[in-house]
């Protein structure tokens, strides 16, 4: 199991402990979830719709917040710091300043190229044009969109393609230099080859952060993940590095959809 | 009976069974019931044009006396004087000034109040709110204009004792408490069609609500904002009681707010109310100064339409 | 289920990023401030919606307090008199009831006609773009504009004069666009699988319309109806210029006559007057005594239209909750 992986160089950057989660219907999503989150790593969530990926990827950043009546049980720890970001008293602001998302559809503001990567570093007090300058062109390398929108960085960000619009997405979540960047199905609106583009470009950027990836795609799982963890109606059915999981998985249930029985 | 006797049917003239007889008939009664409808939907362009034809008819023999060049030009209005005088900018003027003021009011007013609505308030408060507005927006402006004239006014000048007991200030401002929910009203649907997923982005780079509704929101309803202002422009230059009660009725040039002055519409009511003949020069000046009126509601609706056009946004 | 044990303090941990860590309290200080603005937007916002919602009320307690001495039922059925005290509103409610009478017949039907035929029998084409580029023109066209219509056309081109039927014919032509809107928001609203359901089983194009579109819209139209009664009530501007008179101390001949016929239409043709006109005629004069009068006419009419806008709003709000496709 996980335990022979763990050597050194594995940092533990978070972990949920007995994650549970109640939507303001009443209804329960998340079943005691304990998870880690490994540093410098891509994980994957993987399962059948409904099994609560999307939820419980959307706990990391708080999104659930912003809808009331929601209501979060247990604990999302982030370390060196040892922060439990679902604690009522820490801020939902001070936690998306650390972990960024990239949502399913792109979903760049209505405005020029340049400020929508910018809007992070605004929103946080930047105003020096020569640091957001610098910040946003790192940004769009980062995201390996910069050669394809330098000259033309006032442009409606409207105006790019799909996939493009998506890669300005992943440098607008990339320019604030978050420590965790969640990914919801972030290739599931484009086509083939914006897909393997983005795939390349998670596993550079897992150099400088760490990634969790829903996906419904189990091959992008397998291409793109160095841990994956299956879920099942709200619980983690299983969770070991992506060669086992999808060569020698302990759990019938995870066989059966890997390969394909149902789901 | 057999089919040569159902054929003696005085609407036909053909063999035809009882049977497709029946369709016939029932098919010229459907047709008929749609050629009423559409008379139905044509009294709309009906309108249009009588309106039309009746403002530049009458205007058409104003202008047989009067010389475009000084309707446009000269600076008094005094059609029922001796010395007539027939230039449109005095109640222009009183026109642009009264609904200057009354969208400096109810701009910034109706916008704070439906970004507030929009992305502040909760669903019970919008549930309760939504249908005030709506009741506002019924009120008769007649009751308006007593509360420009005798509960602004006086209150009015208490601050500034040398305020006319007619004047543009009061009335320009209670036409724009009047116009707050349309404005409202509309730049509030315009905010809440901008999709979640928007809101979810800026959420999610850590902005606070305020950030999130003047930074994304309010920049993508842009287009529906402005066509809330410009529907209050439009209202704001067409009222008509509001400022026939308060404002005043002498016509000058000037745009000094306190000064009473008269607006279009308020001349118009302030000549129909007298006893003019019908024909005289007197009686085909408010049709002139109706047809400016038009041409200006006209051009503000045209701009409306325009702006939502070119600014469309593409979600 | 599995799970990986977590770890425990023997194992590594992630090593501090130290843009994080050393900023952690000066982010969190930026948070503080910025959610301040938050706070004291929200404050504004509050405000400014307030002001619109207080002002009606201060609007409608001015009313009643300056007119309320005239509250009585002699209010109601005085003439306007040259002495305060005694004028009444009996001409001008009398009056309004029957415009609305005129402008019902005029508005309704047509409109409603207008309404289907948009929907439900109108092809895409120039044509009923036109139609609808029309409707939506006038519902921006100052109502003042419409008087002007009336006066030339309906006053001395048609030669109706200065009577009821003019003020229904023009009212009516005002709240046409309100209707019209209206009857195709409530139809727009029916799914398309009950018109397809009656189609199947051989209903005509009428049928259809007649027994199931309007049948299941009418309450949505009913509400615009309202609405439309409710403007107008309270509008002055069109009927001021058609000449309404503003002291009238008779009313027009009774629709309901002892003699047979038992109807007649003398009443169309007759001069008259209304309430807002009323109110603004007595709004006009620089006695004070008259501007109680106008205040009490005022507080009636808020209370009128304010009943009608309700009980419309209500039963859109009960339809829209009551319709389960």
């Amino acid at each position: 199991m996980v335990n022979n992986m763990i050597n050194a160089t594995t940092a533990l950057k978070a972990e949920s402990r007995n994650l549970n989660f109640f939507y303001a219907d009443g209804k329960q999503a998340l079943k005691g979830v304990n998870m880690p989150l490994y540093e410098n790593k891509i994980t994957a969530l993987i399962g059948p719709s409904g099994c609560g990926k999307s939820t419980f990827l959307r706990c990391f950043n708080r999104m659930h917040d912003l809808y009331p009546g929601n209501k979060y049980q247990g604990e999302i720890v982030m370390h060196p710091d040892n922060t439990n970001i679902l604690e009522h008293g820490v801020d939902p602001i001070e936690v998306r300043m650390r972990i960024s998302m990239v949502f399913q559809k792109p979903n760049p503001f209505p405005k020029s190229i340049y400020e929508n990567v910018a809007y992070g570093l605004r929103v946080r007090g930047e105003s020096n044009k020569r640091m957001l300058d610098e910040k946003v062109e790192e940004a769009l390398k980062g995201a390996a969109i910069w050669n394809e929108v330098k000259d033309r960085l006032q442009d409606l960000a409207f105006n790019l393609s799909g996939g493009q619009q998506q890669r300005l997405c992943i440098a607008r979540a990339l320019a604030t230099d978050p420590e965790i960047m969640l990914f919801d199905e972030p290739t599931s609106a484009l086509d083939p080859i914006a897909t393997a583009n983005i795939e390349e470009l998670m596993s550079e950027l897992k150099e400088k952060l760490t990634i969790l990836v829903v996906t419904h795609n189990m091959q992008q799982a397998a291409r793109v993940s160095d841990y994956t963890a299956y879920m099942y109606l709200g619980e983690l059915m299983e969770y070991d590095d992506t060669n086992t999981i999808f060569t020698r998985p302990s759990r019938k249930e995870t066989e059966d959809y890997i390969t394909g029985k149902f789901g | 009976m057999n089919t040569a006797t159902m054929v003696q049917n005085q609407s036909l003239e053909l063999t035809v069974s009882p049977r497709l007889a029946k369709n016939v008939r029932r098919n010229i009664k459907e047709r008929i019931i749609e050629f009423i409808l559409m008379l139905a939907a044509l009294s709309a362009v009906a309108t249009t044009l009588s309106i039309v034809a009746i403002l530049l008819y009458e205007s058409l023999s104003f202008f047989k006396t009067v010389s475009v060049v000084d309707f446009f030009t000269d600076t008094q209005w005094t059609p029922l004087f001796e010395d007539a005088h027939y230039g449109i900018l005095p109640l222009v003027s009183g026109t642009l000034t009264t609904s200057a003021i009354a969208l400096a009011v109810a701009i910034p007013i109706g916008t704070i109040a439906a970004i507030y609505l929009s992305e502040f308030a909760s669903h019970k408060t919008r549930e309760i709110v939504k249908p005030i507005l709506e009741l506002l927006v019924g009120v008769p402006t007649i009751v308006f204009g007593y509360f420009a004239l005798l509960f602004l006014t006086p209150l009015l000048q208490k601050i500034f004792p040398e305020l006319p007991g007619f004047n543009m200030l009061s009335a320009g401002i209670v036409m724009g408490i009047m116009i707050v929910p349309y404005i409202a009203s509309v730049a509030e649907d315009a905010m809440r069609a901008v999709p979640m997923s928007m809101r979810e982005g800026s959420y999610a780079m850590g902005a606070t609500r305020f950030q999130t509704a003047i930074r994304v929101v309010t920049p993508a309803a842009v287009s529906g904002i402005v066509a809330a202002y410009i529907l209050g422009i439009s209202r704001a230059v067409g009222e008509t009681m509001v400022v026939a009660v308060a404002a005043g009725q002498q016509p000058i040039v000037s745009f000094n707010p306190i000064e009473s002055a008269a607006t279009i519409t308020a001349y118009i009511v302030q000549v129909a109310m007298g006893d003019l003949p019908h024909g005289s020069i007197g009686y085909q000046s408010i049709f002139a100064a109706g047809l400016v009126l038009m041409v200006m509601t006209l051009c503000f609706n045209i701009l409306g339409h325009m702006v939502r056009k070119k600014y469309r946004e593409h979600y | 289920m599995s799970t990986n044990t977590t770890q425990d303090s023997a194992t590594t941990h992630a090593a501090p990023k130290a843009s994080v860590l050393k900023d952690l309290d000066a982010v969190r200080a930026m948070i503080k401030r910025h959610k301040l603005n938050d706070y004291i937007f929200s404050l504004i916002g509050l405000l400014a919606l307030m002001l619109a919602l207080l002002t009606l009320l201060t609007l409608f307690t001015d009313l009643v307090m300056d007119g309320h001495e005239r509250f009585n039922l002699e209010f109601f059925t005085d003439f306007p008199s040259r002495r305060a005290a005694h004028a009444g509103l009996l001409s001008a409610w009398v009056g309004s009831a029957l415009v609305m009478l005129v402008t019902f017949i005029v508005a309704v039907p047509m409109g409603i006609g207008a309404g289907l035929y948009l929907e439900e029998y109108a092809p895409k084409n120039w044509f009923s773009d036109i139609i609808e580029i029309n409707v939506a023109n006038l519902a921006g066209v100052p109502s003042i504009i419409y008087g002007l219509l009336a006066l030339g056309l309906f006053v001395y081109i048609l030669d109706l004069g200065q009577s009821i039927l003019t003020a229904g014919l023009t009212l009516g032509l005002l709240i046409l666009p309100i209707v019209i809107v209206s009857t195709r928001e409530s139809i727009r609203a029916i799914p398309i699988a009950i018109r397809e359901a009656a189609y199947a089983v051989g209903a005509t194009k009428w049928q259809v319309v007649y027994d199931h579109v309007l049948k299941y819209s009418y309450g949505g139209i009913l509400t615009g109806v309202i609405i439309g009664m409710a403007r107008a009530l309270g509008e002055t501007a069109p009927i001021i210029t058609i000449g309404a008179l503003t002291f009238i101390a008779f009313l027009p001949p009774s629709p309901i006559t002892e003699v047979a016929p038992f109807i007649n239409f003398e009443w169309l043709s007759s001069g008259f007057t209304v309430l807002p006109i009323q109110m603004f005629n007595w709004l006009s004069r620089p006695d004070h005594a008259f501007h109680i009068n106008a205040a009490a006419t005022g507080a009636l009419i808020i209370i009128v239209t304010l009943l009608m806008n309700g009980t419309a709003i209500y039963l859109r709000y009960k339809i829209r909750k009551n319709i389960k496709w």
